[in-house]
């Protein structure tokens, strides 16, 4: 069985992807990411067995999404220097901001409720990519949700 | 809140954007794009070799059809990125305004056997404003009684224009023959040649 051509996976993923990391990493930094993740999808994809290629493709993307976060994390917080005007505006993903509470979440609870609710994934597909049970799965989208109500609650 | 997340709001448009600049910049096997000529759209494909395919988008199955046949036989690496066939454009461009009568582009032969890419590299030896038969690129690629072969060879010719597949007529006089594009376009092809007067 061959592949078809990687455009036409490209244009029937695309939107999925970009959901998703909009979610996952704010606008701004969206395009990296989306660059980053097709970037190793084609490479793997030729002698890649793909049973399910929006799972494939969004679990390739959550991936880079940590990586993003982790590079961010360890990258250092000028101090110091007095900015001579106000600094510009955070930019923020579109949307209710609801996402942006969901990035201060556990890494697992956030992990589970981007890949249910904006990669869209069933439960079964956010454990195969998370490599967990389903259960623990559909308990960290569980416990993420009760947290985000708890905290707007609050 | 309910026990689920609206999904972000996103911009369609931002998507195909990144989509697009991921095309342009990734390094794929096969990069393509539709390019428009006096003939109709044409499918041109190229590798890191040179052109490897030229197709008319209305035959062959369409361009899905064409896209389709060089994922399974030259890489599944396929983007559409028209800025890498910049050159071909430009070359097919001239040939068409009577500015250019050979091409200089270098040539993939992946999507060819053995056989057929004899009785092309003899078929690129026919130069504009002239014609042969189906018997002389036979042998010519080593086979003066695999005239029919030859013919099938031409019209799977993977790269049409380019590797001038229109210049092979049948011999005395019993018709111009079979083209890859349909009829009508040898005939466009020589006329533009001056071959064919009217």
């Amino acid at each position: 069985m061959t592949k078809p051509p990687f455009q036409r996976f490209l244009d029937a993923h695309r939107e999925d992807v970009w959901r998703y990391l909009v979610a996952a990493v704010g606008r701004e930094a969206a395009d990296d990411c989306f660059q980053e993740t097709f970037i190793a999808a084609m490479r793997a994809y030729p002698r890649t067995r793909i049973e399910n290629p929006r799972a494939w493709i969004l679990t390739i993307a959550h991936r880079k999404a940590l990586d993003h976060h982790r590079a961010r994390a360890r990258r250092p917080v000028p101090v110091g220097a007095v900015p001579d005007a106000p600094a510009p505006p955070e930019a923020e993903p579109l949307g209710d901001g609801v996402w942006e509470r969901v990035g201060d979440l556990p890494p697992k609870q956030r992990a589970a409720l981007l890949l249910r609710f904006a990669g869209d994934l069933s439960h079964r597909e956010v454990a195969a990519a998370l490599g967990c049970s389903e259960e623990a799965a559909r308990r960290s989208a569980h416990e993420g949700l009760k947290r985000l109500r708890e905290e707007l609650a609050a | 809140m309910t026990e689920h997340l609206t999904p972000p709001i996103f911009d369609p448009a931002d998507a195909a954007a990144a989509a697009a600049r991921f095309s342009a910049t990734a390094h794929p096997d096969v990069s393509y794009a539709l390019i428009d000529s006096p003939v109709g759209t044409l499918v041109a494909a190229t590798t890191d070799r040179g052109l490897a395919c030229l197709s008319y988008s209305d035959h062959a199955g369409g361009v899905d059809a064409v896209l389709d046949h060089i994922a399974a036989r030259i890489s599944p690496r396929v983007l559409e990125a028209p800025a890498r066939l910049d050159l071909v454009r430009r070359e097919l461009d001239e040939y068409f305004e009577h500015r250019r009568t050979a091409f200089d582009l270098d040539l993939d032969w992946a999507l060819v056997s053995p056989f057929a890419r004899r009785v092309l590299a003899a078929t690129r030896e026919i130069p504009f404003g002239e014609v042969s038969t189906y018997a002389h690129v036979a042998a010519e690629a080593g086979n003066a009684k695999a005239s029919r072969a030859a013919g099938n060879a031409l019209g799977s010719n993977p790269m049409p224009i380019v590797v001038p597949c229109h210049r092979v007529l049948h011999s005395g006089g019993k018709g111009i023959g079979n083209y890859t594009g349909g009829v009508h376009r040898k005939e466009a092809l020589l006329r533009l040649e001056g071959v064919l007067l009217g």
